[in-house]
C-alpha cells in the first residue's frame, strides 16, 4: 500500500547502528511491552532509525532493528514497506505531505498542490535539485475542519491553507525558518472562524 | 442547543491549560478513587445504563462490550484504545488527545477497572505526532501524581497505561488490524471469531474502544447515567463531538446533543452552508464510509444512529462533510474510491482488486466516458465486495459508490450523455 516517492537511483549505506542515545530510547520503547513481545516496538524503532538517518530508512537500519528485536529481517522489511510514514529512499530536508482526500479537496487542496508544484518545480513524489524539498500527496491527515492541510516532516500540521499561504510557507521553510504550526489564518484550533460559539459560559 | 454545562469536552478548542493542573480545575480526576472502589459491576452497569454507544463508527453499546471480558482469567487482560483516527472528515479524537488528554487517561483507568484489565495501550495514528506528545505528557503526569500505575489513586488497583505510535495506515483503525499492528506486524485484519474479548492482544482477553467512548465515561460516572441518558433520543443517548467540514461558512468541531437536526447543527455552529441552505447539494453525514445524502433528506434528518440508518446512511464517526451546488459530486465520491484503493491492505481479493476497479470505473464516470449499463455493473460489483471480506473496509469502499448511484444516478447519466454528444460532435 505504500507508494514510495520514485526518483533517481540511490545508494544504500553499508552499515547502520543506533547512536548510544537512540539505543537507550529503543530500550525504553521495548520495555513498554511484555517480555517476549519486543516485536511490538518495531514501529518505534523504525521511527528512531528514520530520525537518525535524514528522514529515510536504509536497509542496513532495518537489519539493525531486526537484530535488536530478534525478528527475521523480512518481517521488518514488510512492516517498513506497509506503513506509509516510513521512507525507504532519500527524501528532501522538508518533506511536504499534501492531503487531497475529499474534505481537503472540497476546500481547495488542488490550489495547494498546484502552488507546491509551481514553487518547487517538481511533481508528486519529486525532490528538488537542492534536496531541500520532497513533495508527496497523502490521504486524510485527520484535520478536516481545518482543511486544506499540509504535514511537514511527519510532525507539524499547517492548516486552513490556500495557494498564496502555501507559497509563503514554502518560502519560510526555504529560508530555514520554522513557521508556527496550526492554522495559517490565526484560527483557534478547531473552533469556528471568529472564535468559539460554545463553551463561552465556562471559565 | 446543548447547554455549556452539559458539555463534556470543555477544552475542545484548546482555550485552557490541557495539563494536569488545568484538567483538575475542570473537574477531571475528582473523586476517581471513590469511583474505582464502587467496583467493576457498578462501573459496567453505569455505562450500560447511560446508553453510551461506541463513538468510533459502529455504535455498539459500550457497557455491553465491557461485560464481555472474562470475569476471571490467569492471563493479562488489556484495554486497547483506538486513537488511529483516519476516517476522512473526522478530527474529533485529535482534539481530545491534544486538549483533553486527562479525560482519556482517567477514562482508561476507570474502564480498566470496569473490565478488570491489567494494562492499557493507546494506539495513536502516526501523523498525530504532536497530539501523541500531549497524551504522553498526560500519562507521565498521571504516573507522577500516583493516579495510575501501582496502587492507582490509592485504590489498591494496579494499572499501567502506554502510548503506542502507529505509522500511517487507515486499516489500523479496524480493531483486529490494530491488534496485529500493535504486535509488530503489518496491519492486516484477523478473522473473527475468536473475538478480542476471548483472544485479543498477545492472545489475551482484550477490549478495543474508541477515544471518545472512553473519554466520556468518567463524566458519565460522576454525573450519573440518568444525566447522559437524558440527552438525545432512546437508544441514541448522550452528547457527541461533531466535525463539520467542507462547504460551510465556518468549519468546526462542536459537541452537541445526539439527535440534533442536521440542518440546525450546520446553521447554528458552522455558519450555515456556503451561499445558504438552498445552495446545498449533498452531505456525507458520518465520515467517508457512509452513503451520501441529497438535500431533500438533509432538510429534516436527525443526527443519530437510528435516524441515519433509516435513510440508508449512518452516523459513523459523526463527521459531516458538506457539499454545495458547485461540487462535482461524482468526482467527490471518486476521490473516496481512490482513498479506499490506497488503503486496502491487500489481504482479501474482493477488496484488493475491487477497490482498484471501483476507482478506475469511477474515474471514467467523472468524465462520462462510460455506458449507462456500466452504472448497473458498478452497483453490482460494489455489492459483490460488500460483505465478502474479512473486515469492513470492503463495505466502506462500496457504500459511498452505492449512495452516489442511489441519489445521483441522473447526474451520472447526464454526464455520460454529454460525453457522447461531445464525441459525436468532435467526429463530425
Amino acid at each position: 500500500m505504500s507508494e514510495a516517492p520514485s526518483g533517481a537511483p540511490f545508494e544504500q549505506p553499508a552499515s547502520f547502528a543506533f547512536t548510544p542515545e537512540n539505543r537507550a530510547k529503543a530500550d525504553a520503547y521495548i520495555a513498554k511491552y511484555p517480555a517476549g513481545r519486543q516485536a511490538s516496538a518495531v514501529l518505534s524503532l523504525l521511527y528512531l532509525a528514520q530520525d537518525q538517518h535524514d528522514n529515510w530508512i536504509p536497509r542496513a537500519a532495518m537489519d539493525h532493528v531486526a537484530e535488536i528485536l530478534s525478528m527475521p529481517p523480512i518481517r521488518v522489511y514488510e512492516v517498513a514497506s506497509f506503513y506509509t510514514m516510513f521512507n525507504l529512499r532519500p527524501v528532501g530536508q522538508y518533506f511536504l505531505q499534501v492531503c487531497t482526500t475529499t474534505p481537503c479537496w472540497l476546500r481547495g487542496s488542488d490550489a495547494v498542490m498546484d502552488a507546491c508544484k509551481k514553487k518547487l518545480g517538481v511533481g508528486v513524489g519529486g525532490t528538488t535539485a537542492d534536496k531541500k524539498f520532497t513533495l508527496l500527496e497523502v490521504e486524510c491527515l485527520g484535520a478536516c475542519v481545518n482543511a486544506p492541510v499540509i504535514q511537514v516532516n511527519n510532525a507539524d500540521f499547517y492548516e486552513d491553507l490556500d495557494g498564496a499561504s502555501t507559497e509563503k510557507l514554502i518560502d519560510a521553510l526555504a529560508r530555514g525558518e520554522k513557521p508556527p504550526k496550526g492554522s495559517v489564518i490565526g484560527r483557534q484550533n478547531a473552533a469556528p472562524i471568529g472564535g468559539p460559539k460554545t463553551l463561552t459560559e465556562l471559565k | 442547543m446543548l447547554a455549556d454545562n452539559d458539555r463534556i469536552f470543555t477544552n475542545l478548542y484548546g482555550q485552557h491549560d490541557w495539563r494536569l493542573a488545568g484538567a483538575r480545575s475542570r473537574g477531571d480526576w475528582d473523586g476517581t478513587k471513590d469511583l474505582i472502589l464502587k467496583g467493576r459491576d457498578w462501573i459496567v452497569n453505569e455505562v450500560k445504563a447511560s446508553g453510551l454507544r461506541g463513538r468510533g463508527g459502529a455504535g455498539f453499546p459500550t457497557g455491553l462490550k465491557w461485560s464481555f471480558m472474562p470475569k476471571t482469567s490467569d492471563k493479562p487482560r488489556y484495554l486497547v484504545v483506538n486513537a488511529d483516527e483516519s476516517e476522512p472528515g473526522t478530527c474529533k479524537d485529535r482534539d481530545i488527545l491534544r486538549f483533553d488528554p486527562h479525560k482519556l487517561v482517567e477514562g482508561c483507568l476507570l474502564a480498566g477497572v470496569g473490565m478488570n484489565a491489567t494494562a492499557c495501550y493507546i494506539y495513536v495514528r502516526g501523523e498525530f505526532y504532536n497530539e501523541g506528545l500531549h497524551l504522553q505528557t498526560a500519562v507521565e503526569e498521571a504516573y507522577e501524581a500516583g493516579l495510575i500505575g501501582k496502587n492507582a489513586c490509592d485504590s489498591g488497583f494496579d494499572y499501567d497505561i502506554y502510548v503506542h505510535r502507529g505509522a500511517g495506515a487507515y486499516i489500523c483503525g479496524e480493531e483486529m488490524a490494530l491488534l496485529e499492528s500493535l504486535e509488530g506486524r503489518k496491519g492486516q485484519p484477523r478473522l473473527k471469531p475468536p473475538f478480542p474479548a476471548g483472544v485479543g492482544l498477545y492472545g489475551c482477553p482484550t477490549t478495543v474502544n474508541n477515544v471518545e467512548s472512553i473519554a466520556v465515561t468518567p463524566t458519565i460516572m460522576r454525573r450519573g447515567a440518568p444525566w447522559f441518558a437524558g440527552i438525545g433520543r432512546p437508544k441514541n443517548e448522550g452528547t457527541k463531538v461533531f466535525c463539520i467540514s467542507g462547504h460551510v461558512e465556518k468549519p468546526c468541531n462542536v459537541e452537541e446533543a445526539m439527535g440534533i437536526p442536521l440542518k440546525e447543527l450546520i446553521e447554528k455552529h458552522a455558519g450555515g452552508v456556503r451561499g445558504g441552505w438552498d445552495n446545498l447539494l449533498a452531505i456525507i453525514p458520518g465520515g467517508a464510509s457512509v452513503p451520501v445524502l441529497p438535500k431533500e433528506i438533509c432538510d429534516t434528518v436527525l443526527m443519530d444512529f437510528d435516524a441515519l440508518r433509516e435513510v440508508k446512511s449512518g452516523l459513523g464517526t459523526a463527521a459531516v462533510i458538506v457539499m454545495d451546488k458547485s461540487t462535482d459530486i461524482i468526482k467527490a465520491i471518486a476521490r473516496l474510491s481512490q482513498f479506499y484503493k490506497h488503503e486496502s491492505c491487500g489481504q482479501c481479493t474482493p477488496c484488493r482488486e475491487g477497490t482498484g476497479w471501483l476507482w478506475r470505473v469511477m474515474e471514467r464516470m467523472v468524465k462520462g466516458n462510460a455506458s449507462v449499463a456500466e452504472i448497473d455493473m458498478l452497483l453490482e460489483v460494489s455489492c459483490e465486495i460488500e460483505g465478502h471480506t474479512i473486515c469492513a473496509l470492503g463495505d466502506a469502499a462500496a457504500w459511498p459508490v452505492q449512495g452516489l448511484i442511489r441519489h445521483f444516478r441522473p447526474e451520472m447519466e447526464r454526464r455520460i450523455a454529454a460525453y457522447r454528444q461531445q464525441a459525436v460532435q468532435a467526429a463530425e
